[in-house]
């Protein structure tokens, strides 16, 4: 089974050709094909994490050329590790979980079959995102992760602010792959090589320069930036909860968004070379954590405030890792890795409890406001219950999951006097916003009836997932218990294994803080000691700041996106009018040139040829009449000449005077002439 | 067999043939223009399927003919060959040609054929300037009486512009057929002999003949012929237009200029790369300012058609010429595919602004759906033709230009920029059903037109390698002949 690990993605896909060319008419057929698949991949999933238990981890790695070239070598492949075996069991049990609740949600909905395809189609990015062996094939992946993704936010596509958010995913995290590219040219070019393997060792042989480390290492973590939604590019997943609610538990809470924190864990050996690049990622995953977590205190629909819980979590994670690559990278120990990827792990499966919980209430009530909501435990028991686990997973109450790796993260930053603040100051926060949405959502009276009235218990395809879902949420942690033999540490690690000793101390001072936080929130939202409407007004400002979340969607309209318009339609003036207009310029020029040269041609050379013509003719008519015959004309000429050559004897100016003479007597005789020729003609005229 | 001259040939017979037969009968002249098209194509397939088999493992020529005595006094040959760069090129036009011509029956397009293989196959300088030539008339009328309402405009421009370039191009092979000893056109024996011209006599030929290739492709800035040529043209002329056509000027450059003049192209090649970031970028920040669907896809050329230059520019790496030759191809699949879609968008609602649209997933899906295939193959989604070709044009040319390179991989977000926000305006949000209620889904014929591009897409982004193989040793060849 180990051996065809490469099979698993193809499931899925196969699910997504069948229903796009055969089943679509049939649409519980459709569903039920996509459902199938994802069991016999969560299965063999199964089969694969039983492998690589039994070989203790040991690596396998198979690939095939995709393209070969003297200087560089693309393959497609696969690497097998403890990591990859669950990441794999992540995905194919919250996708399982996921499909089968979709029964009940998305029943009755026009475009039934198309929603399983494009969720096996997901499936299928996710699985082989998972399963690559090289940078190359997990970019390929990534964005067609990215493109499943825009396709089920904008699933209700006829919504504007469906469609206008799934662009808006896909163009930001796209912004995002293009640092990731860039990392990707960088590799290429420096190590020469895409593989995994083949780039770790260079990077620890020291072949890679510490510069290109850094650079190469930034630039790939931009690619997590944009798909993990981390500071600045957190924009996209609040606004992703226009897709369905199945769709936002899969992709933008469990699976994709994980992808960041995956490929940062898959690339740790990178960065364990680059203390700066290291460094540099845990400042960006406590920004976009403590950013999210405050945001999150103040929203009032039930999916943003799960999304911004989102951000601020993977942030968390984002933060475990940057530590550990930073402390490995000058030499200490840090439990940042295990951290990282255990709490990955189960924040999959409470955030899609989370999720599917929310979906569940957004079901019964068909708001996404919580303030609309309260009360709804009473109706609905499976669904409220679930949540609440979920909620203390999250917030880190012992015994649940959530408790253990949370505490590994905060045992993380134990060396770092900042991080440890900030990560408690989140802790708490997370803990107040998660009861703050319970209580308000499923405690007290019903603020609106009529909703409440129409409230009712979800069926069971959507309640079981919640309950596998909940026992998940609830024991997911103690495989990394330190007393059941460090479970999970010992199975995934990052080069050696490294167990960190239970700190009594952090666990007691983390409790003590979520505690805090829950309690704050039951004294103002159940107990209502102090009024929440009272603590916005008296921190108007700061309240606004976060419920507008920083306003960074308003600046980035404003600074990029509208100047960038702008620029554009500039661009088009320049080229209709500048350079077309050059083009046009010459053209016209070479019109005008033709015009001066007819006109030349027209005036000058014809007009030339056609002088030499009219002077010819007057010429002729000039000494037509000197042949007149007339006896008496000639006579006068003759004498009229003798005068004038006597008068050139005598003086010098006599040619000019016998010419005048000429000249005057041939005037005189050609008007005589006409007028008797106008005469005569004028008497044939008559006679016609 | 001279399989090559079958391919030149047998269209312009079609041609001929329909000149006699009687235009009351529309259909037989259809059968008979499609007839005369198809055999050309499956021969291009059989043609392509015997390189890849038989010869792709060598750079020499292939299904050479000749060289013939032609015009003996000026030692004009006929002489036909193709090789591994060719040899796609003769496969998409067989390709584009047949699918045209079963979309719109202009009999020019039996013309125009003949011109496009001819170029892709000529190795005689005079040869190849004919079919050059040939190619303008077919589609000076094409543009000329069947296009919109600026079409004189568009036509005259298309054919001047072309024209002029062309002189340039003339000027060149005169000055490389007078300095060669003894006088030839043979534009292999001119490969060789042609690095030792004198420096400053190589830069001026590669200058001419880069005009003349530039405006074809278009580099920026002589592309504005583009835009006004397909929005007149008619949408089968588009498809040829932007699958072929434009493929001239890059297939020239990496047949002619690039291997006669490896100094000028050492010299110059930081400009090239510029001019094919600029192309990039400037194609796509002005697609994202158009109303007109075909504009826009118009101007999506240019910035593709950047990548091509950019690569050329990386001239010593054989991968990022692979990635040119990549983005060749799959730029006339998807766009010619486009290109087809707006016609057939264009049929039906007599309408190409955008802005009129909305929501039409709803009404017609299918068209919808084929339609946001290929957009994301246009913008480069892993797994079709667009991604693997921009990616090996990023490596290739990342080695020899850092800087540019990365401004240019931002051309990848504005193109995911001007593509999606076109898809949303037209296809998603709320559907006008007062206005767009009668809209007809897109019928099997047309299904069928578009399905051998989608296929080949996909086919070349899962599996590029036997592309990738067949052009391998030709481009290995060129490489080695610009590091003369």
């Amino acid at each position: 089974m180990l051996e065809n690990t490469y099979l698993i993605p193809f499931y899925p896909l196969l699910a997504f050709v069948a229903i796009l060319f055969f089943t679509r008419w049939k649409e519980r057929l459709s569903s039920y094909i996509s459902i199938g698949m994802v069991l016999i991949a969560l299965v063999h999933s199964l089969f694969v994490l039983a492998a690589m238990l039994s070989r203790h981890g040991l690596p396998m790695e198979k690939a095939i050329p995709f393209i070969t070239h003297p200087s560089l070598h693309l393959e497609l492949g696969m690497y097998i590790d403890p990591l990859t075996a669950v990441m794999l069991m992540i995905v194919t049990i919250v996708s399982s979980c996921v499909q089968i609740y979709s029964i009940g949600y998305m029943h009755g909905d026009p475009r039934y079959s198309r929603y399983f395809s494009y969720l096996s189609l997901f499936t299928f990015s996710m699985l082989g995102l998972v399963i690559a062996n090289n940078f190359f094939m997990l970019f390929i992946f990534w964005e067609l992760v990215g493109l499943t993704s825009y396709l089920l936010i904008g699933f209700w596509f006829e919504k504007k602010s469906a469609a206008d958010a799934g662009k808006k995913a896909f163009i930001t995290t796209r912004i995002g792959d293009l640092g990731f590219i860039i990392g990707i040219l960088i590799l290429a070019a420096y190590a020469g090589t895409l593989n995994y393997q083949q780039v770790f060792e260079k990077v620890a042989s020291g072949v890679l320069a510490p510069g290109i480390i850094t650079l190469a290492g930034i630039f790939i973590f931009c690619g997590a930036v944009g798909k993990s939604a981390q500071f600045p590019l957190h924009v996209w997943l609040p606004d992703a909860m226009e897709g369905p609610t199945p769709v936002s538990a899969l992709i933008h809470a469990a699976t994709m968004v994980a992808a960041g924190v995956y490929l940062v864990a898959r690339a740790m050996s990178l960065f364990v070379g680059s203390a700066e690049a290291s460094t540099a990622i845990a400042v960006i995953g406590v920004i976009t954590s403590l950013m999210a977590a405050t945001i999150a205190l103040v929203q009032n629909d039930i999916k943003r405030i799960l999304a911004y819980s989102t951000v601020s979590q993977l942030g968390y994670m984002i933060m475990a890792l940057g530590l550990y690559g930073a402390d490995t990278a000058l030499g200490h120990h840090s439990p940042g890795f295990v951290a990282g990827t255990f709490h990955l792990m189960t924040h999959a499966f409470f955030k899609a409890l989370l999720f599917l919980g929310a979906g569940s209430v957004i079901h019964a009530v068909h708001t996404n406001d919580i303030q609309d909501m309260g009360g709804l435990s009473k109706k609905m028991k499976i669904t409220a219950t679930t949540f609440f686990i979920a909620s203390l997973s999250i917030a880190g109450i012992f015994p649940l999951s959530g408790f253990w790796s949370k505490d590994e993260i905060v045992a993380t930053t134990a060396g770092h006097p900042v991080f440890m603040f900030l990560a408690l100051t989140i802790a708490f926060m997370t803990a107040f916003y998660m009861f703050r949405l319970c209580f308000l959502a499923f405690t007290g009276k019903p603020r609106v009836q009529e909703k409440y009235d129409h409230a009712h218990e979800s069926p069971n395809t959507m309640t079981w997932p919640l309950m596998f879902l909940a026992f998940l949420s609830i024991g997911a942690g103690w495989v990394g218990l330190p007393w059941l033999s460090h479970g999970f540490s010992s199975f995934v690690y990052h080069e050696q294994i490294h167990h960190s000793e239970p700190s009594y101390i952090l666990m007691l001072a983390s409790t003590v803080v979520a505690l805090s936080g829950i309690g704050l929130a039951y004294m103002i939202y159940y107990k209502q000691r102090f009024s929440a409407d009272a603590l916005a007004e008296k921190f108007k400002p700061l309240h606004t700041l976060l419920y507008n979340k920083y306003y960074i969607d308003e600046f980035y309209n404003i600074v990029i996106i509208q100047p960038l318009l702008k620029f554009t339609d500039f661009l088009w003036w320049f080229d209709a009018h500048i350079i077309d207009g050059l083009v046009n310029f010459v053209g016209w020029l070479i019109i005008k040139w033709a015009d001066i040269k007819q006109w030349f041609d027209q005036y000058i050379v014809d007009g030339a040829v056609n002088g030499m013509g009219y002077a010819c003719m007057a010429g002729a008519r000039l000494f037509r009449y000197l042949q007149n015959g007339s006896l008496q004309f000639y006579t006068l000429i003759v004498i009229g000449s003798a005068v004038g050559l006597i008068i050139y004897r005598v003086t010098s100016r006599g040619f000019i005077y016998y010419l005048l003479g000429a000249s005057i007597m041939v005037l005189i005789r050609s008007i005589i002439r006409t007028s008797g020729m106008e005469k005569a003609s004028t008497e044939t005229n008559v006679q016609d | 067999m001279n399989i090559l001259s079958y391919i030149i040939f047998f269209p312009i017979l079609g041609f001929l043939a329909i000149l006699f037969m009687p235009k009351a009968r529309p259909n037989a002249v259809r059968w008979t223009a499609a007839f005369f098209s198809f055999v050309p194509m499956i021969l291009s397939f059989y043609l392509t399927y015997d390189y890849y088999i038989n010869y792709s493992s060598s750079s020499a020529m292939a299904f050479v003919e000749g060289p013939f005595n032609w015009i003996s006094a000026i030692n004009v040959h006929y002489f036909l060959g193709a090789d591994g760069i060719s040899v796609p090129m003769i496969f998409l036009t067989g390709l584009l040609s047949f699918i045209s011509i079963i979309y719109a029956s202009f009999i020019f397009f039996l013309l125009l054929e003949t011109g496009m293989m001819g170029v892709f196959s000529a190795l005689d300088f005079f040869l190849f300037y004919v079919f050059w030539e040939v190619m303008l008339v077919p589609m000076y009328f094409l543009i000329g009486i069947w296009g919109g309402p600026r079409k004189e405009y568009a036509a005259i421009k298309f054919f001047l512009y072309t024209l002029f370039g062309s002189i340039f191009m003339l000027v060149s092979i005169l000055i490389l057929y007078f300095t060669s000893e003894p006088h030839t056109l043979n534009m292999i024996e001119l490969i060789q002999t042609a690095p030792a011209l004198t420096h400053s006599l190589q830069l001026f030929c590669f200058v001419f003949f880069f005009i003349a290739f530039a405006i074809k492709v278009p580099v920026w800035p002589f592309h504005t012929w583009l835009p006004d040529a397909h929005v007149e043209a008619p949408t089968a002329v588009s498809v040829i237009l932007a699958g072929v056509l434009l493929k001239m000027g890059t297939y020239g450059m990496l047949r002619v200029s690039w291997p006669m003049f490896p100094q000028a192209v050492r010299y110059f090649s930081i400009p090239i790369a510029i001019l094919g970031l600029v192309g990039i970028i400037y194609g796509a920040l002005v697609s994202m300012a158009q109303t007109d669907l075909k504009k826009l896809v118009a101007y999506s050329s240019v910035s593709h058609m950047g990548y091509c230059l950019l690569a050329l520019g990386a001239f010593s790496s054989v991968t990022a010429m692979t990635g040119c030759m990549f983005q060749m191809v799959s730029h006339g699949l998807i766009t010619g595919a486009l290109f087809l879609m707006v016609g057939m968008l264009y049929d039906r609602a007599h309408t190409r602004e955008i802005a009129a649209f909305g929501g039409l997933g709803v009404k017609i899906p299918v068209f919808t759906g084929l339609m946001v295939l290929f957009s994301m193959a246009s913008l480069g989604l892993p797994g079709m033709s667009g991604f693997v070709s921009e990616f090996m044009v990023f490596i290739g040319s990342f080695g020899s230009f850092k800087l540019i390179t990365i401004f240019a991989v931002i051309g990848v977000v504005l193109t995911a920029g001007y593509i999606l926000r076109m898809v949303q305006r037209m296809f998603l949000g709320e559907f006008n059903l007062a206005k767009w209620g009668g809209l007809t889904e897109i019928n099997l014929r047309e299904i069928l037109t578009l399905v051998p591009l989608a296929i080949l897409t996909i086919f070349i982004g899962v599996y590029p390698s036997p592309l990738s193989n067949m052009m391998k040793a030709t481009l290995e060849n060129i490489v080695n002949l610009m590091a003369r």
